[in-house]
């Protein structure tokens, strides 16, 4: 297919999205990243049942997190779609890339560096 | 178990903005099942916290303990040599655990991170229902294993009264009515005779009517 996504975004390998919890989410910002999406399965063919439920569950809850404390709620994000479909994964890599140029960096990274 | 809500995380902040060395301590008991005060909500607040403090420019050193339990003396000692280094404590134990804390450790603040809110069971993870009242004085064995201090709105102990309608009680149609629950409990058990026995009026002594409760048991003191 040779599809491009974005350069900005690391993949971060799961066994099931229901593995990522809010803390992990939340340890990313910590350590300055701008966005995390989290890519799940379709909804519904997930082969442990309710792991990609379990991660928008959690991915709703650093959202509220990250907006009560004035990071920004938009910069997690969850998206689902079947392991074959790499059109796909590249658009929502977009996506995901376009929102968060459009939020601008993480602020607390700033922040850091202003510190140091 | 004691089942407890989180404390919206502005009502912490609230509490603790103007700190810079902040202890957030967690509980490994009954909080850690209802998922509110465990070593992973510890993680999150305390990475919440670290973010606000980044966020608003300030500097903050944010630490994560989890005692085995907050509510002995024995595990509450083992944060004796730090705890004094804290300009503020926040314990995500039950309300138990944080007057426990702020009777042992004079010198630093301690607050609340968690919302105490019943003793209660795990219906399905996520849910919590209350199961008892403490009232110490319990009445299960006549009443089939189903407490109406603790479920019916009312606490009548001889019921149901006229709110109740087909098994629902008046206040919510969803909430069971407790006395159709031990009318159809006693009936499965063959013992509804023991429904029909007036309960006498109860020793309410033993229950927050009579203050602040001690239980006194001499065989196991030393």
């Amino acid at each position: 297919m040779r599809l491009t996504y974005p350069t900005s975004i690391k993949i971060v390998l799961v066994p099931c999205t229901g593995k990522v919890d809010v803390i992990h989410i939340l340890r990313a910002f910590e350590k300055g990243a701008d966005g995390v999406c989290v890519i799940g399965c379709m909804e519904g063919e997930c082969h442990f049942k309710s792991g990609n439920f379990r991660a928008r569950k959690h991915v709703e809850q650093a959202q509220k997190i990250l907006e009560t404390i004035g990071i920004g709620g938009g910069r997690a994000q969850m998206y689902n779609l079947s392991a074959g479909d790499g059109p796909l994964f590249a658009e929502y890599a977009q996506d995901i890339h376009d929102k968060i140029m459009e939020l601008g960096p993480n602020p607390i990274k700033l922040k850091k560096h202003k510190a140091a | 178990m004691i089942v407890a809500d989180k404390k919206p995380v502005e009502e912490i902040i609230e509490f603790v903005k103007d700190n810079k060395k902040i202890l957030i301590l967690g509980c490994n008991e009954c909080v850690t099942v209802c998922e509110a005060g465990g070593k992973k909500e510890v993680g999150v607040l305390a990475s919440t916290l670290r973010m606000y403090f980044l966020n608003q420019g300030k500097e903050a050193k944010i630490d994560e303990i989890t005692l085995e339990r907050q509510c002995d003396h024995e595990y509450l000692e083992e944060i004796r040599d730090v705890a004094d280094e804290y300009d503020a404590i926040v314990s995500l134990a039950c309300g138990v655990g944080v007057q426990f804390m702020a009777e042992k450790y004079h010198s630093v603040p301690i607050y609340p991170g968690v919302n105490t809110c019943f003793l209660g069971a795990t219906e399905e993870r996520g849910l919590w229902t209350e199961r008892c009242q403490a009232c110490g004085n319990c009445m299960l064995g006549i009443t089939g294993g189903i407490c109406p201090v603790s479920r019916c709105a009312k606490r009548i102990l001889n019921g149901p009264c006229g709110g109740s309608s087909k098994g629902k009680c008046e206040i919510n149609k969803d909430l069971d009515c407790a006395w159709q629950l031990i009318i159809d409990r006693l009936k499965a058990l063959d013992r509804l005779d023991d429904y029909e026995k007036i309960c006498p009026i109860k020793d309410w002594s033993t229950d927050r009517a009579g203050g602040p409760r001690k239980v006194v048991r001499e065989d196991v003191q030393i």
